[in-house]
């Protein structure tokens, strides 16, 4: 009989690759705070997270972001969070970034710009992809 | 296999639901396990039982409902986005003091730990939505 072995001295090895994709823009459709709020609830779950933005959702994490004319709350604040909750994956795609003129100095959290084909790679290799 | 199912848009305005819904009647019919069908953003506006579309046209919630008798599914709404679009059962419309609840048959309301925990125990998760 087949039987998974947890391996109780690393919890990394039984972990899922999850990986959050997130697309769209942070204001005008409430898909980015939902998925903000999936990727903190996730991360109790201690499992191997990694969060991916691009086409629109690199602007999620633009610096200086102010929304009092929109009458919605500016939730990128709790990007800077992340950290702590042991979210420490964070990928923007390259091309995304230089088709909106924005560098990594432009962004609220630290992250590593990686080429649409670099992405593609590391979305093969997870368990996991939720899109938002 | 084990699949675990997300539905991310609201019936009706989206093909979504539709297509979650027939995918997961295909996989039950061919043996496999469904660990869970969960409902996110407009995606919990599928397990209202208000729902009153023309009796020419699918109903939806029912058909939801349906299933899950017929195959015992879990069926699952996220309680923030249910909270946020006024999908309520009955505890909830007690806690948040509201007339009335809505929630359809073979639905309950429980939180986004629920669609982790689906995304781990299942096999594959297949999401429908843009």
């Amino acid at each position: 009989m087949n039987e998974i072995v947890e391996d109780a001295e690393n919890p990394e090895a039984n972990a899922k690759k999850i990986m959050y994709i997130n697309r769209r823009a942070p204001y005008g459709t409430i898909y980015a705070l939902e998925a903000l709020e999936v990727v903190l609830i996730g991360a109790m779950f201690e499992q191997d997270v990694s969060v991916v933005f691009m086409d629109d959702g690199i602007f999620q994490l633009k610096k200086n972001q102010d929304t009092l004319a929109l009458d919605v709350k500016n939730f990128s604040p709790a990007f800077r969070a992340l950290e702590t909750y042991e979210v420490e994956k964070l990928y923007v795609e390259k091309e995304s970034m230089q088709a909106r003129g924005l560098s990594c100095e432009d962004l609220l959290v630290p992250v590593l710009e990686l080429s649409s084909i670099e992405i593609a790679e590391l979305m093969e290799q997870q368990d996991v992809l939720l899109n938002f | 296999m084990k699949f675990g199912i997300v539905v991310n848009e609201g019936p009706y305005t989206h093909q979504a639901s539709d297509t979650a819904y027939q995918f997961t009647r295909a996989a039950l019919e061919k043996g496999h396990e469904i660990v869970r069908v969960f409902f996110y953003h407009d995606g919990v506006n599928n397990g209202t039982r208000l729902t009153t579309p023309p009796q020419d046209d699918r109903h939806i919630s029912k058909r939801w409902s349906e299933l899950a008798q017929e195959h015992d599914l879990d069926l699952v709404l996220c309680i923030a986005a249910a909270q946020r679009r006024g999908i309520v059962d009955e505890d909830e419309a007690k806690r948040h003091g509201k007339d009335a609840n809505n929630i359809a048959p073979g639905f309950r309301i429980s939180g986004l730990g629920q669609l982790i925990e689906a995304s781990i125990d299942a096999d594959s998760l297949v999401s429908f939505g843009d």
